[in-house]
């Protein structure tokens, strides 16, 4: 069925950023009232293309240079679009509606909202997109709103260069996507996901070239998806506001790579060296990033690993050439992290903007709806039988366990590290003793953040049964082959649990320290180590070329030196500018002369 | 029509001259131009095509010498480009304390020169109105300039006026290569004697590479680049716009308008050197820019930076990239117009540019900071900004030059390099864009007052422009279709279509 509506879903957001930035920014509330309006009224948009199932919308042509090169405007409309357009709204709507709480009195009010609506619009419009240049156009749009999101609190130098290094981060990514979207056109003709998949016997019949095409294309991926080795924007960029954190950097924006994995598919999936090594890359931001938040401090910082490390299992998923595996996890994981990261907000708000785990403890009692939520989200991060992420990670695990077992192994022990600092986290968090003032004072949050918490609980707790998540998706065929599967991963989760329930229990202060693991394994100190040596090195001695042997020798002595002799430089020295102008033009019109007359 | 649009930026300085109010009749005469440029536009028949508008007074029948103007949709878009960031630098002038009327006027002759230019028929005409443009440039940046203000005058003029010495050598040669009785200064008659292959191969190589290096010099094409940082950074923000928004577009408009589609041989021939040096402007001097320790120097190289996508474009040579090169040179236009604006109000208030002393800028001048970010995200090709469709045709276009799609050749490693370009402009405009807006507040500057409230039409003015554009490349495109798809893209269609065929 043809409508506009899913259009009308995606530039509702546009239109109510326009409408903050042109009308309105003087009045935050009503600001917000818009920027929230939106959004539900996007997520109905969104409700109606699903049940009805709206299979096409009219396209318009953007660019238009003749069969070489046409750029349209149209929108993919198939199952698979429109679970992640009601996803994304409908976490979208409850991250908005947090938001009021969590940004009552905020100065910048008008422009957070403005920016969460221009995310809205970006990150629709990747799910929306039936081609590779739109694509394009809204994962920078991605970058751009996530840059203003991240950098709300400009004034914090800390927000401004996590806003700057997200962004540039994902710039290099995009340099690969770009390119890879280059070579697809180039081989195939055709930038639309329709058109390329079918001219992709031109692709298969040189695998080498179709290998690259589809690595570079991940690029993108590994950028936006913050995998390893540009995982390194995502921890910082939880100097942003928590609701954005939640949203962004948890449930939408970062889940849209492992989207545009899926999307392309029939890009990938021809190419087995580009599927392995989407796994690896997937594996080894999984483990890596899982060690670095058993060593975290910081209660946001810790999400984001677990983020980072979560991304790293879809991707391990797409690499194995389950995309739909993939997507059942993408699905959950924005169910239960964003429930996680908005807990921690609303921890974070009632504790004055304090996000030190060793400067809380036994808020059980003073945020219990918090804390009840909160546990079933660690509950469904871990995978606990019986929860939403339970499902969908043993169907990533199975396949592996059919497919790669050293994958398998390494997923394990990922499941292992996830249980372990989930529960560091919430020891420390919710039971013992307060270990601070403001611990001790708390509160429970207001209601308009509570209520989202316990509308997220419900899929993180329930998603993953198979009556509910068939509606929204094709679930992975992946049957545990036998009880090892599960067995293996609760026996991980049990080990996970346990050891850092007796290690953390009743702890003040850290009982280990693994620098390797707090500092990121070096990683952020290399690159800027790479950084100095290479571009910053390049750049101070081009600019010295520039400076003194390229302006200073040889254009200063040419005009001193070979016309030194001559007119010129007694011209200079005249600095006479009538004379100059009288010899230059009187050399003209005796040049002119010469060629048109003779 | 042309015959005001050209003209009304001339009676305007000399009515400024004589003695009419300076701001209110600078600003009656950019805004009358703008309307007609408008006009023109909105009103050119994109079915019929060609060069319209046209109209000659003979000078020297048998020279082949006349006054004649036209335009077709290549040169629409730069009129546009040139009355809209003339109404926008005009706006933007502050109260000048020596000499507002002279001030007024020269920005008025730039204006009016490379407006000339794009309206020229006639080689002669052409060449003579960019020259009318040199000395008001020398004047605005001796006389009201900051910091070397002499040196850089002195050095930016003589440079000038030596690549422009080049070309007119080119240009003759040009107009002597046609045999006798065809020889004529008409843009359209010698196209004509070209297309009917009167120029000769060698005489194509030896041209082409004088014209390259004559509008390169006055592109800032890498290495005859090393005027322009300093040209930006000694000028007063109004001439800046001017200059570095539509003066240089001058050099490239004379490569898509004559060198391009008048000598294909020579374009061909020489297109392994001009990948090279526009590679120079896009990674060599991106690193240079990435150097930069003071606002306006890093503006003035990102300008000389992305001059290098311009000139990619052209040299692809086949309809993407030169409607993407053509998009660009407009885009461009507005963005380093807009940035050196909003810089020069920077300086207004503070002094400096140097990047270390400001910062936290954006809780006191929002406005300026708001918009300062637009045009940073516009610059560095953000989608929704007109930059972007330019650049993703420019690379699209340069990525299909040459070999067959499953072997490398010389333009695709050029593109991959270009792209690797655009993190590097990242990297700097978003430096700079941290180090002047964000973070704490020096507790210098607590107090700057925003961008005055009739200062602000322009910036939105601009704004508008390139989001329509970047929303809507139609717009521009619509008018340069009919151009390209007659012109170089023809002629140079054939070419690539040839060396793909050498490839295979």
């Amino acid at each position: 069925m043809t409508s506009s509506l899913p259009w009308l879903a995606l530039f509702l957001p546009l239109a109510s950023a326009l409408i903050i930035l042109i009308a309105t920014r003087p009045m935050a509330t009503l600001s917000a009232a818009i920027s929230v309006a939106a959004v539900l009224c996007s997520f109905v948009c969104a409700c109606v293309v699903f049940v009805r199932h709206i299979s096409s919308a009219p396209a318009i042509s953007w660019i238009d240079l003749g069969p070489t090169f046409q750029v349209p405007l149209g929108l993919t409309l198939d199952p698979l679009s429109r679970s992640m357009l009601f996803m994304v709204t409908g976490v979208g709507a409850l991250i908005h509606i947090y938001s009021l709480g969590y940004m009552r009195d905020d100065a910048g009010k008008s422009r957070y909202f403005a920016g969460l609506s221009l995310f809205m619009f970006a990150v629709l419009g990747i799910v929306l997109a039936n081609n590779f240049v739109m694509m394009f156009i809204f994962w920078e749009l991605v970058g751009i709103s996530s840059w203003l999101l991240i950098g709300h609190w400009f004034e914090r130098p800390a927000a401004a260069d996590a806003a700057k290094k997200a962004f540039i981060t994902n710039r290099i990514g995009d340099f690969g996507f770009m390119l890879g979207i280059l070579m697809v056109w180039w081989a195939t003709g055709s930038l639309g996901f329709g058109g390329i998949a079918a001219n992709m016997n031109r692709l298969t019949s040189h695998p080498v070239y179709l290998t690259i095409t589809a690595l570079l294309v991940f690029c993108g991926a590994v950028g936006k998806s913050a995998q390893f080795p540009l995982h390194v924007w995502l921890p910082d960029a939880m100097e942003g506001p928590t609701p954005v954190s939640a949203l962004i950097h948890a449930a939408t924006m970062v889940a849209a790579g492992v989207y545009m994995l899926v999307r392309v598919g029939f890009l990938i999936g021809p190419s087995a060296n580009a599927l392995t090594t989407i796994a690896w890359i997937g594996t080894i931001t999984a483990v890596l990033a899982a060690l670095m938040a058993t060593q975290q401090d910081d209660i946001k910082r810790i999400l984001a690993y677990s983020t980072l490390s979560q991304l790293g299992y879809m991707v391990m998923a797409v690499g194995l050439a389950s995309g739909n595996a993939a997507m059942f996890h993408l699905f959950t994981h924005a169910a239960f992290k964003a429930l996680l990261f908005l807990g921690a907000g609303s921890i974070i708000f009632m504790l004055h903007h304090e996000q030190d785990i060793w400067k809380m403890g036994g808020l059980a009692k003073r945020l219990p709806l918090t804390c009840l939520t909160f546990l079933i989200g660690t509950l469904a991060l871990i995978g606990f039988p019986g929860t939403s992420g339970f499902f969908s990670k043993d169907a990533i695990l199975a396949l592996a366990f059919t497919r790669n077992l050293p994958i398998f192994i390494c997923g394990s022990f990922t499941a292992l590290l996830t249980a372990f600092y989930m529960t560091r986290l919430v020891v420390l968090v919710f039971f013992g003793s307060p270990r601070s003032q403001e611990a001790a004072r708390s509160g429970e949050s207001p209601a308009v953040m509570v209520v989202p918490l316990v509308l997220l609980a419900i899929p993180a707790l329930l998603g993953g049964y198979a009556i509910f998540a068939r509606h929204l998706l094709v679930l992975p065929n992946e049957k545990s082959p036998i009880v090892i599967v599960p067995a293996v991963a609760f026996g991980a989760l049990f080990l996970g649990v346990v050891s850092a329930f007796l290690l953390y229990r009743k702890r003040t202060t850290e009982p280990l320290r693994i620098g390797l693991f707090r500092d990121r394994f070096y990683l952020d100190q290399l690159y800027a180590f790479l950084i100095r040596w290479t571009q910053g090195l390049l750049a101070s001695l081009s600019s010295f070329i520039d400076r003194w042997i390229l302006d200073g020798a040889i254009v200063r002595g040419l005009s001193g030196g070979t016309w030194g002799s001559g007119f010129l430089l007694r011209l200079l020295q005249v600095g006479n500018l009538q004379a100059y102008g009288f010899l230059f033009g009187l050399g003209i019109i005796g040049l002119i002369y010469f060629t048109v007359f003779r | 029509m042309l015959l005001f649009i050209v003209f009304a930026p001339l009676v305007t300085a000399l009515l400024v001259l004589l003695g009419a109010p300076a701001r209110l009749t600078s600003l009656l005469g950019a805004g009358a131009t703008l309307l007609a440029t408008l006009v023109a536009f909105v009103s050119y028949n994109v079915a019929r095509g060609g060069y319209q508008f046209v109209t000659a007074w003979p000078i020297s029948a048998n020279a082949g010498l006349s006054f004649s103007l036209g335009a077709d949709g290549l040169s629409l878009v730069m009129l546009l480009l040139a009355a809209l960031v003339l109404l926008c630098a005009i706006w933007f002038t502050p109260a000048i304390e020596k000499s507002e009327r002279l001030f007024y006027a020269c920005l008025f002759f730039v204006a009016a020169g490379a407006i000339g230019a794009f309206a020229s028929l006639d080689l002669f005409f052409f060449y003579a109105f960019h020259e009318l443009a040199l000395i008001p440039t020398f004047l605005l940046i001796g006389i009201w300039g900051t910091g070397n203000r002499f040196g850089a005058a002195w050095k930016v003029t003589i440079y000038l006026a030596l690549g422009s010495f080049v070309l007119l050598i080119g240009l003759l040669l040009l107009y002597r290569s046609v045999p006798v009785d065809a020889r004529s200064f008409d843009l359209r008659a010698l196209q004509a004697a070209a297309n009917a292959g009167a120029i000769s191969a060698s005489a194509q190589k030896q041209i082409f590479l004088l014209l390259l290096i004559g509008f390169g010099v006055l592109i800032s094409l890498f290495p005859f680049h090393s005027w322009a940082p300093e040209a930006y950074a000694s000028a007063p923000a109004p001439a800046a716009m001017l200059h570095a928004g539509v003066l240089k577009k001058f050099g490239l408009y004379g490569l898509l308008r004559i060198a391009l589609p008048m000598l294909p041989l020579g374009a061909r021939h020489w297109s392994s050197l001009l990948l090279v040096l526009l590679l120079g402007n896009i990674i060599y001097v991106g690193l240079v820019t990435i150097a930069q320790k003071r606002l306006d120097w890093m503006l003035g190289y990102s300008s000389v930076m992305h001059m290098g996508y311009i000139l990619l474009g052209v040299a692809s040579a086949n309809l993407i990239g030169v409607n993407g090169a053509a998009v660009l040179m407009f885009a461009h236009g507005i963005s380093i117009a807009l940035l050196f604006a909003i810089a020069g109000e920077i300086r207004r208030r503070t002094g400096t540019l140097a990047l270390s002393e400001l910062g936290g800028f954006g809780k006191m001048m929002p406005f300026a900071g708001f918009t300062f970010g637009v045009a940073t995200f516009a610059a560095i090709g953000l989608p929704g900004f007109a930059n972007f469709a330019g650049e993703i045709m420019i690379f699209f276009g340069a990525f299909r030059v040459g070999a067959a799609w499953n072997g490398f050749h010389i333009f695709q490693i050029a593109t991959v390099l270009a792209l690797w370009g655009v993190v590097m402009s990242a990297v700097y405009m978003l430096r700079a864009y941290r180090a002047i807006f964000m973070g704490a507040p020096n507790e210098q500057w607590t107090m700057l007052p925003d961008l005055a409230k009739t200062l602000r039409a322009p910036v939105i003015l601009l704004i508008a422009a390139t989001v329509i554009v970047g929303f809507w490349p139609e717009g521009l495109l619509r008018v340069l279709r009919p151009t390209f798809s007659s012109g170089v893209g023809q002629s140079r269609a054939s070419h690539s279509e040839a060396a793909t065929t050498d490839a295979r």
